[in-house]
Order: C-alpha cells, then structure tokens, then sequence
C-alpha cells in the first residue's frame, strides 16, 4: 500500500510532519466481480471453512486500486499527502463488492 | 441416456453425500481450526515488538521519522456443518460459538497481517489501527448463503527515529 512519494495515514496528522495546506476529500473507489474460477474454489472451500485465499487477494487488489485512485485525485490537487483515510466495502449486487477509499487530501512539510 | 434403473442403484450414493460433506466438513474444518489457533498464538508472540495502537498519537517518547497506511486482511467462510449448527441455533436463539471462534480467528490474523505488513515496510509500531467487517455476498443461485466475512485491519505505520 505504496503510492510514490504520496504519504498516507489514517490518523488526523501524520506522525512527525506537519500540515501546511488543506486540499479538500479526495476519493477513489472500484466495483469488482468475483470471477467464476475463484468461485467455485471458494464453494469447495465451504465444505471446510476457513479462509478463502482468493478472495481476499482479490480485495486486496480491488482496494489497492481504490487507493491509486484516490491518490491520483490527490495529486492532481497538488497534494503530496492524504491524512485521515477511511476504507468501506460493500456487497453492491449479487457476486460483486464495491470498494472504497477516502481521505482528506493535504500538503505536509 | 440414462435409464430410471440406472439412476435408481446411485440413490444411496445421493443420500450419503450430504452427511458425508458434513462430517468431512467437521473433523477437516476442525483440524484446520486448531491449527490456525496455534500458528496465530506462535505469531502473536512474535510480533509483539510491533506494538499496535488504536490512538492517534504515537507511544510517550517516540520521535517518528517516517509514517504510512499499512492493513491486513482476510476472507473467511465458515464449514457446512457449523452452518447447520448454527441454523439449528437460530431457533432457539442465544450464542452462536461457531462464528464467534470463526470472527475471532480472522481479526487476529488481519491484525498479525497488518503487523507483517507494516514490519515489512520498516515501521516499528502502529497507529490509529482501525477494524472492519463486510459480509460478501455470494453469486450462488440460491442466493441467499454468503460467500464470507472480510475483516479489515488498517492503520498507520510509523518509523522512530534509533
């Protein structure tokens, strides 16, 4: 969870900078399907319980995504920082979850 | 093309199944259970000297030199067989053991995830550490099992200063 250059916190202030310049809420999000490969080892998974690896990497990719586009409205603002990120997911339709991230762009020193 | 006699001699094989994914589901699902606990109680020993912190502010005396969002995170599904017994639960109501176990065990690896994550990334502790929990819906036509729980660790890392 790397945007270049870009620092990201989810707290007010980010430890040890100070903020200069307030740019606004930047946000990014992603509607992302399970694929039917992943499903279907999901289901066998069922049987047994436990983590469903696919999943998760396939959220973690989604999120990662909602990140790079929140980062990118945050830099074209001028920002080089966004402070105070939230994360939501939610089941929007049947096999599909919308992801999204959003934070208050700034500029720290 | 199948015959009804032909179809006929596998309907022990038919009514057997169902019992038998459940206690396949049971003593797997079991097995793996008590594996994870150990791995995680072994990890969450190990990790400790990643201190997590649900405060902004880092520890007394920290001079931070570097911060970043570091998260950790899982997909769960419970077993067929707790999905009965939770069913079966449900009707007269009360503590359902098997999904608090399952909910429990996910926080913890999402919160060593996000520890690994962040000790990976060179922070020393981590702040403002956040948990979320999204049932995902699943695509199955029966439309209304689910698929699995995500439970969300996140926070901010942060570097101090040696």
């Amino acid at each position: 969870m790397r945007g270049d250059a870009m620092v990201i916190s989810n707290t007010e202030e980010i430890p040890g900078r100070r903020i200069r310049e307030l740019h606004g809420l930047v946000s990014g999000s992603t509607v992302r399907a399970k694929h039917i490969g992943r499903d279907i080892m999901a289901g066998l998974k069922n049987l047994v319980g436990g983590e469903l690896k696919g999943y998760t990497e396939l959220l973690q990719e989604a999120r990662q995504e909602a990140l790079e586009r929140m980062l990118e409205q945050a830099r074209s603002t001028g920002a080089n920082a966004v402070v105070n990120v939230r994360f939501q997911t939610s089941s929007v339709a049947q096999g599909a979850a919308e992801l999204f991230a959003y934070g208050t762009a700034v500029t720290v020193e | 093309m199948d015959g009804p006699e032909t179809f006929g001699s596998f309907n022990w094989l038919r009514l057997l199944l169902p019992f038998g994914l459940l206690a396949m589901g049971f003593f797997i699902g079991k097995a793996i259970e008590n594996a994870h606990l150990r791995s995680l109680h072994r990890r969450e020993i190990h990790w400790r000297r990643i201190p997590v912190s649900t405060l902004d502010a880092p520890p007394e005396g920290w001079r931070v030199t570097r911060a970043g969002l570091v998260d950790g995170s899982v997909v769960v599904s419970i077993d067929h067989w707790k999905r009965l017994l939770a069913g079966l639960r449900a009707i007269f109501g009360g503590r359902i053991r098997a999904y608090e176990s399952l909910l429990e065990r996910a926080r913890r690896e999402a919160l060593l995830r996000m520890q690994e994550n962040a000790h990976q990334r060179g922070f020393h502790g981590v702040v403002g550490t956040r948990l979320e929990t999204a049932r995902l819906a699943t695509a199955s036509r029966d439309g209304n099992g689910t698929a699995g729980v995500e439970i969300l660790a996140f926070g901010t890392g942060v570097e101090r200063a040696r």
